[in-house]
């Protein structure tokens, strides 16, 4: 019973997740302009680490903790340097 | 699910189960924002939604659920959060300030020319 | 004890997520936090950013809870623009005269307003002191400006003084 209903709440979350997931996607993919690509890749990411999170509570092991982590740190700086990259056009200067 | 969490009792399955569902219905309405709102800058709002509390509830969740299964106190989630809280509004608005300088550059209308009001 | 601990906050901070992701008290890992921590302290140190004297830690702690409390509110509203029928009609951009000149205190309140939903810091103008707000439900610009001068610009005055 217990099982279950975890069961169903877990799925239920991450159908959701997945949905904004998707959400973010279609931002990206439909722009229209660069600054609105960014945007939605910087909340995909986020979406993905609390999917990558609630697999970690289905299985039961922290090894999915590492994870969300790396996606949390490598997020920033991505979406810093894309910024960078809106503000001039180039990365490195 | 992992069969050791059948062992969990109510008091520790409700909460979990609640803190997961509400964290994602917020973080999805802030996604289905992004869809919704129609300018750039109304759109920087929407990620927010996911990455205040949207993100602590499920961590609060994930804190609640691993602490009850291993008997042990678990919050490295607290890492997490964080580093979320701390580097999203520096993202956003690194983001915003580039739209800023190339709208104006582009001479968009309805864009404010600078920061002091004319 | 300056020279040692040039940011006792920022050591503590460091210290306190390396104990987090170890996931232990234990001698060795908490020994190797704190050189961790002192390392960090000395090269922020070397930045030379000045250090932010803080007041007033019951104000602070005052102004984390109203933040949380602010931002679980902006959740909400914005949650019902996002899904009412009139989710376009009254973003809009407000400029905020700031009287707070301490970068560090106008980070703070950067990040406070960038991270409500609702509320997005644009740009600052550092010479006079001018604030471009974003926000999503401009009905009244009045009612914004005050929000953020006497509930978020104040207690920072006080607590950077």
């Amino acid at each position: 019973m217990t099982l279950m209903v975890l069961g169903i709440s877990v799925l239920v979350t991450q159908l959701m997740l997945g949905a904004a997931m998707l959400c973010c996607t279609w931002r990206v993919l439909r722009g229209p302009r660069a600054q609105d690509r960014v945007v939605g890749l910087d909340a995909l990411y986020v979406c993905g680490m609390l999917l990558v999170l609630t697999f970690g509570i289905r299985s039961g092991t922290a090894v999915y903790f590492e994870a969300a982590l790396v996606i949390a740190l490598l997020g920033f700086v991505g979406t810093a340097a894309l910024a960078k990259f809106l503000m001039r056009g180039e990365v490195i200067e | 699910m992992t069969p050791e969490a059948a062992a969990l009792p109510w008091i520790v399955v409700v909460p979990v189960c609640l803190l997961l569902l509400i964290g994602a219905g917020l973080t999805l309405v802030g996604a289905f924002g992004l869809l919704r709102l129609n300018s750039f800058y109304a759109r920087v709002h929407a990620p927010t939604l996911g990455t205040s509390y949207g993100m602590g509830c499920i961590l609060l969740a994930s804190m609640l659920f691993f602490s009850a299964l291993g008997t042990r106190l678990v919050i490295h989630e607290i890492a997490i959060g964080a580093f979320v809280i701390l580097t999203t509004p520096v993202t956003l608005m690194l983001v915003a300030r580039a739209a800023m300088h190339r709208d104006r550059l582009e001479g968009q209308r309805g864009v404010p020319q600078a920061a002091r009001p004319d | 004890m300056t020279r040692l601990l040039p940011h006792p906050l920022i050591s503590l901070g460091i210290l306190l997520l390396w104990l987090l992701l170890n996931q232990t008290l234990a001698p060795g890992p908490a020994l190797v936090g704190v050189a961790v921590a002192l390392f960090g302290g000395w090269t922020l140190a070397l930045l030379d950013q000045g250090r932010p004297r803080l007041r007033r830690p019951g104000l602070m702690l005052r102004l984390a809870g109203q933040v949380l409390l602010d931002i679980a509110q902006s959740n909400l509203t914005v949650a019902r623009i996002i899904l009412g029928r009139r989710a376009n009609s009254s973003a809009g951009f407000i400029h905020i005269p700031l009287a707070l000149r301490d970068p560090q205190a106008l980070a703070v309140l950067a990040a406070i307003l960038t991270a409500t939903p609702g509320s997005a810091w644009v740009e600052y103008d550092a010479e006079a002191g001018w604030l471009l707000l974003h926000v999503l439900d401009l009905d009244d610009e009045e009612v914004w400006i005050r929000l953020v001068k006497d509930r978020y610009e104040r207690p920072l005055l006080e607590i950077f003084a």
